[in-house]
């Protein structure tokens, strides 16, 4: 009878590192799971750019017309950096949703039966979910030329890290909801219920100044709205915006008559994204 | 009908229809075939037996364990205790409440009241030494089928810290239990129901548990592939010493354990050796039928045999049936017409424990979801 260790030696400080570095390899397999998952499903991989190519093209062009462009910078363009942040979220929630089938396959009971935490493990569950919607997001970034924005490594860089924080906060919200939820119909029903609100409050598709009151209000409560601004904002940077444009499509938040600077956005989404991973923690396994 | 000495497994729905077999395969009479492995089976527990039953030597003990869930109550007060290396089944019929016991006993619920320990840890108080210890298999699966074996297999020994240097070895010693190293790199989803199961076994064996918890390991498996997992399960206890606790409510296979407890409505009517669970409900019968029944019965009375007059047949009760038919049919003096020899069963033991057959009743609630997830294939 082989490694049944009772009782180790050394303190208890030893199996604290002990148990995180058990706890980091945990997460580090669910992540690779993942991927591994991911990759497997090439259909997954194609579907989850059709409906943003197809929101790129039909708006920018269809409303682009309507709009029409201000000193040279066009509607398309504002769009853009909302595409992209809308290709990161249906692939982050739409990873999230493993979680259910998960359930239903019974996989999740292998997981939560396991002696580790479930902190590990929505770690890696969210992790894995956003390093899916970043990469996605990324290539979306490809479509940029035909658009006629400008992007630079640094923008680039700017951007991948923006997407990576969205993710995690969207993923861990995302896992929060599927825990809660027991059938894959039921998903559908939820995220249709919050998936497209979220996106169409978040200034993704339209510019959030001069929006009727209640409007206003809710497109702020939105927690998208603070990953959406700093990812247009950075890609804006990198643009010639002629200052009317800038202010037809502005990229900023305000909050009362105050335009929040990138580094508040994104602390506010930090904030949001540690708050859902709290959520996602306690409620993971709640349906077991 | 008690008479067949091994019971067909019931032809309720495969739990994956891409099994090789198909349902006619899985019917009444495949079945005598099925299983036999009786080699190992007859010669270990008399190995582990000499061992003295200290408490060291016990795997698994449950004192007046019980578990409600509102008004049901689940399982009752039950209490019995394992010795390490022993192969124990828990016998009984759907929602008899095997299922609930394995649970308490792995830490996934708490018991109401009782307590009970595994591998010398408490299961209320120290669960996750107890998970450490434990290998685990469901009554549902639970492999992920987009995963390869392997993945699969690496995954788990991840989740229960096997030194990342022994990992691969492990791995392949696991599959090489269930026989499964040439499927190594496929994926699960082309497995059959029966594969799938022994690489679940694979996988509770894949972190040297001390004691493997099996939960109906067998259900809705054809009796050829039943036979393998029994296979396996011995082979494990043979070659890895670990204790293991298998929940059924086949029969038949109760009786590859070395003790089995019966189950029913939550409590446990008997513990014991299948042989002693026998020897408890009585000796073997002849059932004999002759041409002046009468008359035999008085000859064969006055000769000394508990005889019993039926009403087509004679009853005589013996401890060895078999070496006395020849004895039997002189003493009769007259015409026998036919002898039939019958060793009580495993199916007789439940019968006279709780006045009710085994019924092949409709699956678990279990069954009809596999079959849906199994068909909202993604
Ligand atoms: N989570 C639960 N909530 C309520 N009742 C339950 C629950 N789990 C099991 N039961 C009930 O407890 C009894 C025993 O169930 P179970 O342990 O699953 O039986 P078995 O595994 O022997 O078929 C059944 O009557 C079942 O309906
Ligand atoms: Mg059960």
């Amino acid at each position: 009878m082989a490694a049944i260790a009772l009782g180790q030696p050394g303190g208890r400080l030893a199996d604290e590192r002990e148990s995180l570095r058990e706890d980091l390899r945990t997460t580090g397999m669910v992540w690779e799971r993942e991927i591994i998952r991911f990759f497997r499903t090439r259909a997954r991989i194609l579907s989850s750019f059709i409906q943003p190519v197809l929101f790129l093209f039909v708006l920018g062009y269809g409303m682009g017309s309507l709009v029409g462009a201000t000193a040279g910078f066009d509607f398309k363009k504002f769009l853009f950096p909302g595409i992209v942040a809308m290709t990161v979220m249906s692939t982050a929630i739409s990873s999230a949703i493993s979680i259910v089938w998960d359930r239903e396959f019974g996989f999740l009971r292998e997981m939560l039966v396991a002696p580790v935490s479930r902190t590990a493990l929505v770690s890696g569950k969210t992790l894995g979910g956003a390093s899916i919607a970043t990469v996605q997001g990324t290539i979306m970034l490809a479509l940029a030329p035909l658009i006629g924005v400008h992007l630079t490594w640094l923008v680039v860089l700017q951007v991948i890290g923006i997407e990576l924080l969205m993710a995690v906060a969207l993923t861990a919200f995302g896992v929060f909801v599927a825990s809660h939820i027991q059938r894959m119909e039921g998903f559908s029903v939820v995220m249709q219920l919050l998936l497209f609100p979220m996106l169409f409050l978040s200034g993704a598709l339209f510019p959030l100044s001069g929006l009727p009151g209640w409007l206003t209000v809710l497109t702020r409560l939105n927690p998208l709205t603070y990953a959406v601004a700093p990812l247009r904002q950075v890609v804006f940077a990198a643009q010639h915006v002629p200052p009317i444009a800038a202010a037809r499509f502005s990229a900023g938040v305000t909050l009362f008559g105050y335009t929040l600077p990138d580094s508040v956005n994104i602390g506010i989404t930090c904030v949001f994204a540690a708050v859902f991973l709290a959520l996602a923690v306690t409620g993971f396994g709640a349906a077991e | 009908m008690t008479g067949d000495p091994v019971r067909a497994g019931p032809g309720r729905p495969a739990w994956d229809p891409n099994d090789v077999t198909g349902p006619a395969a899985r019917g009444r009479a495949a079945e005598g075939s099925g299983i036999a492995m009786t080699d190992t089976q007859t010669s270990l527990p008399g190995r582990l037996a000499a061992v003295p039953g200290g408490e060291a030597e016990t795997a698994v003990r449950a004192d007046a364990l019980s578990k409600r869930y509102g008004d049901v109550t689940a399982v009752r007060e039950v209490s019995f205790s394992i010795r390490r290396g022993e192969v124990f089944a828990f016998l009984g019929p759907n929602g008899a409440g095997k299922t609930t016991t394995v649970r308490m006993l792995c830490t996934l619920a708490r018991p109401s009241a009782g307590r009970a320990s595994v591998a010398g840890f408490d299961v209320a108080r120290q669960p996750r030494a107890v998970r450490r210890r434990i290998g685990l298999v469901f009554q549902e699966q639970t492999l992920d089928d987009r995963l390869t074996a392997e993945q699969n297999l690496r995954f788990h020994a991840v989740l229960y810290h096997v030194p990342r240097a022994q990992v691969r070895q492990r791995i392949d010693r696991a599959l090489e239990l269930v026989a499964l190293a040439d499927r190594r790199h496929d994926l699960v989803s082309t497995f059959s129901g029966g594969m799938a199961r022994r690489l679940e076994i694979a996988r509770g064996m894949l972190h040297t548990p001390a004691v493997l918890f099996l939960d109906e390991p067998t259900v809705g498996l054809d009796p050829q592939t039943r036979a393998l997992v029994w296979e396996d399960v011995l082979r494990m206890r043979r070659e890895e010493q670990v204790t293991i606790f298998l929940t059924t409510h086949y029969m038949d296979e109760a009786e590859y354990a070395d003790r089995l407890a019966i189950i029913d409505y939550g409590r446990i009517v008997a513990t014991g050796t299948p042989d002693e669970l026998k020897r408890q409900v009585g000796a073997d019968t002849v059932e004999l039928v002759t041409s002046d029944d009468a008359a035999a019965a008085r000859r064969l009375a006055a000769a000394g045999f508990r005889v019993r007059s039926g009403e087509e047949h004679l009853v005589v009760f013996a401890e060895d049936g078999e070496g006395l038919v020849p004895g039997l049919i002189e003493a009769a003096g007259v015409r026998v017409r036919s002898v039939h020899v019958h060793r009580p069963t495993l199916d007789d033991v439940f019968l006279h424990y709780t006045g009710r057959q085994i019924r092949d009743e409709p699956a678990g609630r279990a069954l009809p979801m596999m079959a849906r997830a199994r068909t909202a294939r993604r």
